[in-house]
């Protein structure tokens, strides 16, 4: 694609229409890094990801799922294949797409409120009504009173969750997940994820989660997408048939359960769990 | 804001910190000579070393013009702090060495952040600054005499010359330390090359950039001394050579002493400076990435 027109306008001629918002076909990932040999890293990579739909990936570690959201996100090359995000071919980073980060890179020097704000300060987005955002988001992630301290008089979590702030308040219109949840205690992760199923519906944002928690990837999910390792391709992909909108309770049903176990068979079945 | 009751579902860290009660045993902690030996530690050993000096030399009879007792010292200090002749040297050292600093540090900034920021620089500019470190300053101080004169500027230009050099390296290096994530987060978001620099690449080398000033400062003091030892009318370094050509090893002594002063004072400035700037980067403040 020549030009990259606004993400907003113009859907009609090369159609992204919401079936394959996300499109990613015949995707192939080799490091090749200089001295080593390369690495297959993802094999294949074939699937499609409605508008408004919140989809997750699992696998075992090495799979190359940071590989797939890091080529989603712009940032690094792909091999072999097509990316598109709503009608635009994937060649660097996408204003409408926001990143959560496997690790929270915050700024050691910004305040936890400067970290949040850093998309709207690099988009220039306006100010004041993106500090409102801001805050409103540090209070739901439970860090209000936090919002002046640096991310050094934080613990872990408490950064992770700051990071999953910075990725919402620019309000992208697709948010690529990379295990956010992972440093959290079960308890405040049970919180997440049902404010971000809150977040999701309210936004109607597109929602692409890493996870290595499989009850978390059911719970949250209208597909899952199970990866097996070197090379990463997929195995399967599982619609999720619960009823939204879903709280916890949802997790002791039948239903939920035999997807759990159903997603799992492939990691004992490969002998690796992760 | 909604009341923050919501917000206390799971976690302690989730209720707004209640501004601490101030923690009395840190209060204290500061200045408590149990919780920092080194308080009295330090002057002690000061109070010791001179002690055993003064009644040595006493002992063993030995000749003021070797070495002098404290005392004489002492006494040729105040003499000369006392002289306004002496704070005209002073204030030449000192302008020599800021002159000199200012400038170093002025086209180590600048180059350094060519050199970060232009690959084809580097690769061009690397080979003859690593060639040009491995000289030894200090020698081409007549070099600078013969051009420059006997006047302030040769003294100016050797402590321009001798502090750039540690400068520069910090500079390049810590421009070049950014986290690999922290720009792959920047650049998700849309960051341009100069925000980058501007977000990450900079601050990161703060920390570097410090280090270097703190070097520099005191490399810029020496290059001044050394400047002077050549060829020169005033200053601290050509007082210091006329105290010794006169015998007066107690007044060497004491000018020795306030040069010492200044280093110190120097690098205590800049390391001040650091702490304000840069705090972050102290000790215990370092995050995981
Ligand atoms: N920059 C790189 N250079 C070379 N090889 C890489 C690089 N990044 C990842 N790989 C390789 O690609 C494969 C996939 O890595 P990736 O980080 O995508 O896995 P992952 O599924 O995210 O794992 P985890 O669950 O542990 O985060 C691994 O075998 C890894 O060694
Ligand atoms: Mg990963």
């Amino acid at each position: 694609m020549a030009t990259q027109p606004a993400l907003a306008d113009d859907r009609s001629t090369t159609g992204p229409d919401a079936a394959n918002w996300i499109d990613v076909a015949g995707l192939h990932k080799y490091y090749r890094p200089r001295k080593s040999e390369p690495t297959h890293a993802l094999s294949d990579i074939d699937f499609q990801v409605r508008r408004g739909e919140f989809i997750s990936v699992v696998g075992p570690s090495g799979c190359g799922k940071t590989t797939l959201l890091k080529i989603l996100a712009g940032l690094i090359p792909k091999s072999e294949g097509e990316v598109s995000i709503a009608g635009h071919a994937v060649t660097k980073p996408l204003p409408e797409v926001g990143m959560v980060f496997q690790a929270a890179t915050l700024l050691p020097w910004r305040t936890i409120l400067e970290n949040v704000m850093v998309p709207v300060e690099i988009q220039k987005l306006d100010r004041t009504t993106h500090r409102a955002k801001a805050m409103e988001l540090i209070e739901m992630v439970g860090l209000l009173g936090f919002e002046d301290k640096y991310p050094y008089e934080l613990s872990g979590g408490m950064q992770q969750r700051a990071g999953i702030c910075r990725a919402l308040v620019h309000d992208p219109a697709v948010l690529l997940m990379d295990e956010p949840f992972g440093a959290l205690d079960a308890m405040t992760r049970e919180y997440m994820n049902v404010e971000l199923l809150r977040i999701w519906q309210e936004k109607a944002a597109t929602i692409v989660l890493v996870t290595h928690s499989i009850p978390e990837a059911v719970f949250l999910s209208d597909r899952v997408i199970v990866m097996s390792p070197r090379p990463g391709r997929i195995t399967e992909v599982i619609d999720i048939d619960l009823p939204r909108p879903r709280d916890l309770s949802v997790m002791n049903t039948d239903r939920a359960g035999v997807y759990v176990s159903r997603i799992r068979q492939h990691f004992n079945a490969a002998s690796v769990i992760d | 804001m909604t009341d923050t009751s919501t917000a206390a579902v799971a976690g302690s860290d989730r209720s707004a910190p209640a501004s601490p009660p101030p923690v009395k045993q840190k209060q204290r902690g500061k200045w408590d000579l149990r919780e920092r030996p080194e308080l009295w530690m330090v002057p002690a050993v000061f109070v010791l070393v001179v002690a055993l000096w003064e009644f040595g030399v006493k002992l063993f009879d030995v000749d003021a013009f070797v070495l002098p007792p404290p005392s004489a010292i002492a006494e040729s200090l105040w003499n000369q702090l006392t002289n306004d002749l002496f704070w005209g040297h002073f204030w030449v050292t000192t302008q020599e060495t800021l002159v000199g600093f200012a400038i170093g540090v002025t086209v180590a900034l600048t180059l350094g952040t060519m050199i970060s920021q232009v690959p084809i620089l580097e690769k061009t500019l690397m080979p003859y600054i690593v060639a040009f470190q491995t000289v030894p300053k200090v020698a081409l101080a007549p070099l600078f005499v013969v051009w420059f004169g006997f006047g302030l500027t040769s003294k100016i230009v050797m402590a321009a010359v001798i502090s750039f050099f540690p400068i520069l390296i910090n500079v390049i290096e810590g421009l070049r330390s950014a986290d690999a994530d922290r720009v792959q987060m920047l650049t998700v978001f849309g960051a341009s090359r100069s925000q980058i620099f501007r977000m990450v690449r900079l601050p990161t080398a703060l920390p570097f950039i410090f280090a270097g000033l703190d070097i520099g400062i005191v490399f810029a003091i020496l290059g001044a001394v050394v400047g002077e030892f050549i060829g020169a009318q005033e200053g601290l370094g050509y007082l210091l050579l006329q105290t010794n050509y006169n015998f007066d090893i107690a007044g060497m002594f004491a000018v020795l002493v306030v040069l010492s002063l200044m280093g110190m004072l120097a690098h205590l400035t800049i390391r001040f400076a650091q702490r304000k700037v840069a705090f972050w980067a102290e000790e215990n403040r370092v995050i995981g990435a």
